[in-house]
């Protein structure tokens, strides 16, 4: 009998690779701004930067499913830049990956403890 | 459709063409993230927007792709090229499959 792992959930390491194809990420290249702390989980005020970038992924690696949002910039986007609010199940570390418009890839993470969960678990 | 959602967004009135202009979105909605529980212990299932666009005449701004992370009444901010005078178009779709929609003039000085 054969029973085929069942995951609900994609891991960190998998969105990033589908995401990438499984390039390598350079360590500059996408700017993420979070909080160090955020005392409610249930809105964090994040933002990304990736100057030349056609789609930034964000993750949140504690979280019961790790993916937040991906950001696709058309021909009129006036920068690449992007803010919203997001949920953090607890202090986790929230993931940006940056595609650049010459094929490559940029990541930048950044923890942040969280005093009041998100996720009303 | 979830009830009471309501888009709001903040649009320049005027720029000159070729500005670059910061817009913001809001729109009130639950987000049911699909983790909650009610208080018989039973998941209440998941509902959200799980996708924003943003475009000007027909061309596109942002294309968003949301997952249940993204904060109850989802917001966000970011800037658009504005090329001539028209009109931004804000469409937000719904898990059930509603979409909601906005949309915002905009004059060149």
């Amino acid at each position: 009998l054969t029973v085929l792992p069942f995951r609900a959930n994609a891991s960190v390491d998998d969105l990033i690779a589908e995401f990438t194809g499984g390039a390598d990420l350079a360590d500059s290249g996408v700017d993420l701004t979070a909080p160090e702390i955020a005392e409610n989980g249930n809105t964090v005020p994040i933002s990304v930067d990736a100057p030349g970038a056609s789609e930034i992924l964000v993750l949140a690696a504690g979280n019961p499913t790790p993916a937040v949002a991906t950001f696709a910039f058309g021909p009129l986007a006036g920068s690449r830049m992007a803010s919203t609010r997001i949920r953090l199940a607890g202090t986790q570390e929230v993931i940006a990956v940056a595609k650049l418009e010459d094929g490559t890839f940029a990541r930048a993470a950044k923890t942040v403890k969280v005093t009041i969960g998100g996720c009303g678990g | 459709m979830a009830s009471g959602v309501k888009p709001r967004v903040k649009v320049p009135k005027s720029a000159s063409a070729g500005e670059v202009v910061t817009l913001k979105t809001l729109i009130s909605h639950p987000m049911e993230s699909g983790q909650r529980k009610d208080k018989d212990g039973s998941l209440i299932p998941r509902s959200i927007i799980n996708r924003f666009t943003c475009d000007f005449n027909g061309q596109n701004v942002i294309d968003v792709k949301m997952e249940p992370a993204i904060s109850t009444n989802p917001y966000f901010e970011f800037e658009a090229l504005v090329p001539e005078a028209g009109e931004f178009t804000f469409t937000w779709y719904d898990d059930d499959g509603s979409t909601y929609t906005d949309t915002k003039p905009i004059e060149i000085v």
